[in-house]
């Protein structure tokens, strides 16, 4: 393979891991103590749950269930067929969020503060 | 267009499709929505250096609407279609500067299908805040995307002027 090409190749993945690194960063950093878990379906917020009332909603008439208990949230099953939602596990720093994308479905811890529903 | 390259561009199509098939029979690793390892990605750059972009956009349109309506649904096509687009427009751009070989092609065809389809979730759940799916995407796309791009590199030599 050419040299100079292969140089170029090699910066270029460098520069990709590199921004891959600061928006990483960036999010992290941004980290807080949740305080409630929103609940979006086609962008419009739908429900809002404080983190701390521990209950089982079914969301989206059902295509999502959402389990949120000892100040974690989580998807317990869903309709969609990879269910890649349902293996993202728990969240509960502002910020975090699980999508469920082919039932456009998200659920996103906010911190305090952030609140929408509830003002 | 002649009858060969016809069925040459029909057999791509044929083989993209195959290739999005098996992979998406593979379990995923990670539950990070749309990682993948874009193999049918080979079929578009070999394309691309062996022919040109007309013919790779073809049938890289032509298997990702057929892909989508086969195995996905009306959402999948939005995001496969988005992802697409971005990746084309990338890899023609890339192409045309004499910095980078296939291999580097291909990894900016990979990444950025992944920012194609995060940018249209962006969109779509009207929530900028999903890029942060981008870091682990952008890692997978750049190994899978080295990965086809020796395959097409090879592909490309061996098979040029045989088409």
């Amino acid at each position: 393979m050419n040299k100079k090409k292969l140089l170029g190749d090699l910066m270029l993945i460098l520069a990709l891991l590199f921004v891959s690194l600061l928006v990483f960063l960036l999010v992290e950093l941004t980290r807080d103590e949740g305080s409630s878990v929103l609940v979006t379906v086609d962008g419009e917020a739908v429900a809002e749950y404080s983190l701390f009332d521990d209950g089982e909603y079914s969301l989206n008439d059902g295509t999502n269930i959402l389990v949120i208990s000892n100040g974690c949230a989580y998807l317990k099953d869903a309709s969609c067929p990879d269910r890649l939602c349902v293996n993202q596990g728990k969240i509960s720093m502002s910020g975090e969020r699980i999508v469920c994308l082919p039932n456009r479905v998200m659920i996103e811890i906010l911190g305090v503060g952030e609140d929408i529903l509830s003002n | 267009m002649n009858t060969k390259k016809l069925t040459t561009l029909s057999l791509s199509v044929a083989l993209a499709l195959l290739l999005s098939f098996i992979e998406s029979q593979i379990p995923p690793f990670v539950a990070v929505p749309g990682i993948k390892i874009g193999l049918s990605n080979i079929v578009t750059v070999f394309l691309l250096y062996t022919y040109g972009w007309r013919e790779a956009g073809c049938v890289s349109l032509v298997r990702v609407c057929l892909s989508s309506l086969l195995f996905g649904s009306a959402v999948s096509l939005l995001y496969a279609l988005s992802g697409a687009l971005l990746s084309f427009i990338t890899m023609i751009a890339l192409k045309k500067l004499p910095f980078f070989s296939e291999m580097g092609v291909s990894v900016a065809g990979g990444v950025f299908h992944n920012a194609g389809q995060i940018i249209c979730a962006c969109i779509i759940m009207e929530n900028a805040a999903i890029s942060a799916y981008l870091p682990p995407l952008i890692i997978s796309g750049t190994v899978a995307g080295a990965v086809v791009g020796i395959i097409s590199g090879i592909l490309v030599k061996k098979l040029n002027g045989k088409i």
